[in-house]
């Protein structure tokens, strides 16, 4: 008995939850199916679904007219670099504020949060007048400093917030044995952070791949990522919704793929401190 | 407990975190404030290095006493609180969704978090163009096949259709965060009220609720900082028109479109106090929940 | 990447023998069709000068906000930047562009159309090169106006393209009388409310730069507009421009077309349009006061002060608006697809003038004169803008209150009232 109500709650459960799944899913799907349609049928009345000429055409026009390695590239580098620097610079700061925290700790890590708060348009003009005289501008390594400052709040937050998790007994343990700071950090510590870490370090990429910002306005042709990218495909002259689709779903395609990949240590790892 | 030795070896590590967003914080704010006290307007020749005109608090008082000012205010408000109500109701609905057993459970979840992988400017683009054109979008030809004269949603609901946009980009965020601490939730307490005989919105209401609330907090928190900025999604769908003028985008118009950056700058001190007032509010209102 | 730039620096090195210098430059420009194609053509230049292209495309807006702050702040980003009418005499009033002055014989600088060489000239000193001009003109469905037993004049008044879209309409077909922009920005609707405002009488300042919007004549031209779309326009007008009028048109659900010229070869063009064979052209309307709603625009490559590659940019100029480039172009994908409205020559050669729409343009542009753009004296120069810094902030969020009025959720006299107060308001701020 108690079996079968299991049984059919198990039904009802994965019928609500696939509708409700592919309905949030439906816009990247009918984005990437748009992507294989003609202009034409892309417009067509009624909506053509699966029962079209599939075409590559557009990926084709896409490549043709723009160097899809290129900006792909420059947003590994980007993402990929900010992301790796944050984390190599937060780790210490979260340690020390976990296990050796002070009066002001709360205090600090809330002021950390409020410098995300600067509207990035307002400071526009500043930021752009000292990449010119650093010299930073439309290059990787400025893009990569400047995101890495925007989500370094966040990365520091979140590690915090894993190793506070982490006993104290353990530490005090380690000690006892006679380790040193270094030894604590890296055989103690670090084995149980990594999934805390891990988390982190995904989150960080899928901000810093998504913005669109100074991501735009501080490159040209040598540092521009994917957000520039599609920059050039958004209103056209012309039919445009399979290029435009075709375009995002390149655009999109790496950080989706990956976030797949990683989707339990998202579902896992996203706590912020939450759980206790 | 802790040691003088490992205090100052705490400092020390965190200084390089501590001086780098001091440096970001403080040198942008600096040459922001300086800026919304001059008159510096870039196409009229103007330029640093030919030195700008002081105005006092000129650009301060014109920037709110336009005619946008309040409304943009209004506008911010409106889209972040719509949002995050919008995605902390759905996503504790879909957080409970997902957590009951069900067959192939991963994939669902892969489908309920894509949008988040979504750059901004692509689902503003996809949305305003395949979805809520009024003649080729796909809104259109539903409304046509129930016999409904399409809905002009960007232009007659423009701050809707905005929310529609940002919550479908943000739900994902709320989902996976309230999820990971539903799955915290104790079981066996759940099971103990549904044999006592609670019914399920007791269940709800006593038990999954307060456990929540701490998620839900840091939910608003972190998404609140992130929406009050948000720039991307407004710029290609409705450019501003339509009553969705936030004051990010006033901000901009300012600076870029009108080329004013004495009176972005002051806007942009504004946009400061604004963020900071919301985030007052929060630690007061939620901030219990956050003993850090 | 290291292998593509050990490429370019061995491709480079390999050229070094037979110019002087190859370098390579940086250029932004818009995503239109026809900078789309002269992209295509790059390896034609690189081929006879051995300089290399780096191309920064972006959409019309972004580039804008681009290109204006690397100018203001002489961030040197670009070599050379693809900029408008509005931009050009501004820009080259402030000393930020390098004048286009000692150009070859070859290319034969006097050959540009005066209109446009007027336009993008500060002072009598040329400092962009226009790769295609543009006016505004009346596109129609021959075969729809037939059907409504009406026959399109040369040179319509307003109240004809009233009569004719009503007539031709037809809801249940979703066919539109008339599609015309609505959507906000100066460049997009407040481009085409400004030329009907002309045609009407309005302007935007009088003589001592004071704010027209309380004007009679505004509030003509607005709710003209207004009950004109309502009418006859397609749904959700207010946000449209120029983009998705071409794909309505394109799709054949529009009976008339009010737009810019270039228009005129995509709509024409069997591969994308279903109604290529049927189109016809006419002048931009007038309301009987002796000026019509068209305007004047060019898109143009000029260079920025400052930038260390200004010869071998002033060499890709030359290439990409030349003559040459245009007999490559109708070589390869024939005349009706050559940049249009740059140069005369193109409007005398007889190969071109077989072209459906060629005269229609060049006559357009002829009609447009900036100096002169409305039927009172006005202390501006500019047609469907105000050639001065202030202009597009200002007439965006003025266009923003319009495309408003237009979705239905304010009146028009409202948003006439407060065009009327932004306008003062930021002309104060800025000091007149």
């Amino acid at each position: 008995m108690a079996r079968a109500v299991t049984s059919q709650r198990k039904t009802i459960n994965t019928v609500i939850a696939w509708g409700v799944g592919l309905l949030i899913f439906f816009p990247i799907l009918w984005t990437i199916l748009t992507s294989f349609k003609t202009e034409a049928q892309a417009i067509n009345d009624p909506p053509l679904f699966l029962f079209f000429d599939w075409t590559l055409e557009n990926y084709s026009v896409v490549q043709e007219r723009s160097d899809y390695m290129r900006f792909l590239w420059n947003s590994v580098i980007i993402a990929g670099g900010s992301t790796i620097l944050g984390t190599i610079i937060a780790v210490p700061a979260a340690w020390s504020m976990a296990f050796v925290p002070s009066k002001r700790t709360k205090d600090i890590l809330l002021w950390m949060l409020s410098t995300k708060m600067l509207p990035a348009v307002g400071v526009l003009y500043p930021i752009y007048l000292l990449f010119i005289q650093l010299g930073l501008l439309d290059t990787r390594i400025g893009l990569v400093i400047v995101l890495m400052l925007i989500n370094l709040p966040i990365i520091v937050w979140m590690l915090y917030t894993y190793f506070k998790e982490i006993p104290g007994e353990i530490l005090e343990a380690a000690r006892m044995d006679g380790a040193g700071l270094r030894d604590e950090i890296l055989y103690v510590l670090t084995p149980m952070a990594v999934p805390g870490i891990a988390s982190t370090i995904l989150l960080n990429l899928i901000l810093a791949w998504n913005e669109a910002f100074w991501t735009l306005n501080l490159t040209a042709a040598n540092a521009g990522p994917l957000t520039a990218f599609i920059a050039s495909y958004s209103s056209p002259e012309g039919l445009f919704f399979a290029k435009l689709s075709a375009a995002s779903t390149m655009a999109i395609a790496p950080i989706l793929i990956l976030g797949w990949f990683s989707q339990k240590q998202l579902v896992r790892g996203l706590t912020f401190g939450a759980v206790k | 407990m802790a040691t003088q030795h490992s205090r100052s070896a705490a400092r020390m590590m965190m200084a390089p975190a501590v001086i780098l967003l001091l440096g970001w914080m403080l040198v942008p704010l600096t040459m922001t404030l300086y800026f919304s006290f001059k008159k510096y307007l870039p196409l009229r020749g103007d330029s640093l290095a030919g030195g700008l005109d002081w105005v006092g608090f000129d650009n301060y008082t014109r920037f709110v006493t336009s005619s946008s000012f309040w409304p943009s205010v209004q506008a911010t408000l409106i889209i972040v609180g719509g949002v995050l109500v919008v995605t902390v109701v759905l996503g504790v609905l879909l957080a409970i969704l997902l957590d009951q057993p069900m067959w192939g459970q991963g994939v669902v979840r892969i489908l309920v978090i894509a949008p988040f992988f979504v750059m901004p400017t692509v689902s503003g683009l996809v949305w305003k163009n395949m979805f809520m054109d009024p003649v080729n979008g796909l809104f259109a030809h539903l409304w046509k096949f129930f016999g409904a004269a399409p809905l002009e949603w960007l232009s007659q609901a423009s701050m809707q259709s905005i929310i529609l946009i940002v919550s479908w980009q943000w739900l994902p965020f709320a989902t996976l965060i309230l999820l990971t601490a539903i799955q915290s939730l104790d079981s066996e307490q759940l099971e103990a009220a549904e044999m006592d005989g609670a019914p399920p919105l007791a269940r709800f209401g006593f038990i999954i609720l307060p456990h929540l609330s701490r998620a839900i907090t840091i939910v608003i928190l972190i998404q609140t900082i992130f929406l009050l900025s948000i720039f991307a999604e407004i710029f290609v769908t409705t450019a501003g028109a339509f009553g969705t003028k936030t004051l990010t985008y006033l901000i901009f118009q300012r600076v870029l479109e009108s080329q004013n950056v004495g009176l972005g700058s002051a806007g942009g001190v504004y946009a400061i106090i604004l963020a900071n007032i919301v985030a007052i509010f929060l630690m007061r209102i939620v901030g219990k929940n956050l003993d850090a | 990447m290291h292998l593509r730039t050990a490429l370019c620096a061995a491709s480079a090195l390999a050229l070094v023998a037979s110019t002087a210098y190859a370098e390579t430059i940086t250029i932004a420009t818009v995503n239109n069709g026809d900078m789309i194609r002269m992209q295509g053509y790059t390896d034609d230049f690189t081929a006879k000068t051995g300089h290399t292209v780096e191309w920064v495309t972006l959409e019309e807006n972004v580039l804008r906000q681009r290109v204006t702050t690397d100018i203001t702040t002489k961030g040197g980003a670009f070599d050379i930047m693809t900029i408008g009418m509005y931009e050009t005499p501004i820009w080259g009033k402030n000393g930020w562009l390098v004048p286009l002055d000692g150009l070859s014989a070859e290319y034969d600088v006097d050959d540009i159309l005066p209109a446009m060489r007027n336009g993008l000239s500060h002072d009598g000193t040329l400092y962009a090169a226009p790769f295609y001009g543009e006016s505004s003109m009346v596109m129609y469905r021959t075969d729809l106006m037939e059907k409504a037993g009406l026959e399109m004049p040369k040179a319509p008044t307003w109240d004809f393209i009233r009569e004719a879209a009503i007539a031709m309409t037809d809801r249940d077909n979703e066919i539109n009388g008339v599609c015309l922009r609505g959507k906000a920005g100066w460049g997009e609707g407040g481009a085409f409310i400004t030329v009907t405002g002309n045609s009407f009488g309005a302007r935007w300042f009088d003589e001592d730069w004071k704010a027209q919007f309380d004007q009679p004549e505004w509030a003509n031209a607005l709710n003209f507009f207004v009950d004109l779309m309502n009418e006859a326009g397609p749904p959700g007008y207010a946000t449209n421009g120029f983009n998705e009028n071409l794909s309505l048109f394109q799709q054949g659900k529009c009976g008339m077309w009010i737009d810019a010229t270039v228009a005129a070869s995509f709509v024409t063009n069997p591969n994308d349009s279903t109604v290529a064979d049927k189109v016809g052209f006419a002048l931009a309307p007038d309301n009987g006061l002796g000026k019509r709603s068209n305007w004047l625009w060019a898109w143009a490559l000029a260079i920025p002060a400052g930038t260390q590659k200004a010869d071998a940019a002033k060499q890709f100029i030359e290439w990409a608006t030349s003559k040459e480039y245009i007999e490559l172009v109708a070589a390869k994908e024939g005349w009706a697809n050559v940049p249009p409205g740059a140069r005369t020559s193109l409007y005398a050669n007889p190969e071109y003038q077989k072209v459906p729409f060629a005269q229609m343009t060049l006559d357009s542009i002829n009609a447009a004169d900036p100096n002169n753009p409305t039927v009172k004296p006005v202390p501006y120069v500019g047609i469907q803008f105000v050639a001065i810094p202030e202009f597009a902030g200002i007439a965006t969020e003025v266009s923003q209150e319009f495309s408003a009025a237009y979705a239905g959720q304010q009146t028009v006299e409202e948003a006439l009232a407060k065009a009327q107060a932004l306008t003062t308001d930021a002309m104060e701020a800025a000091g007149y």
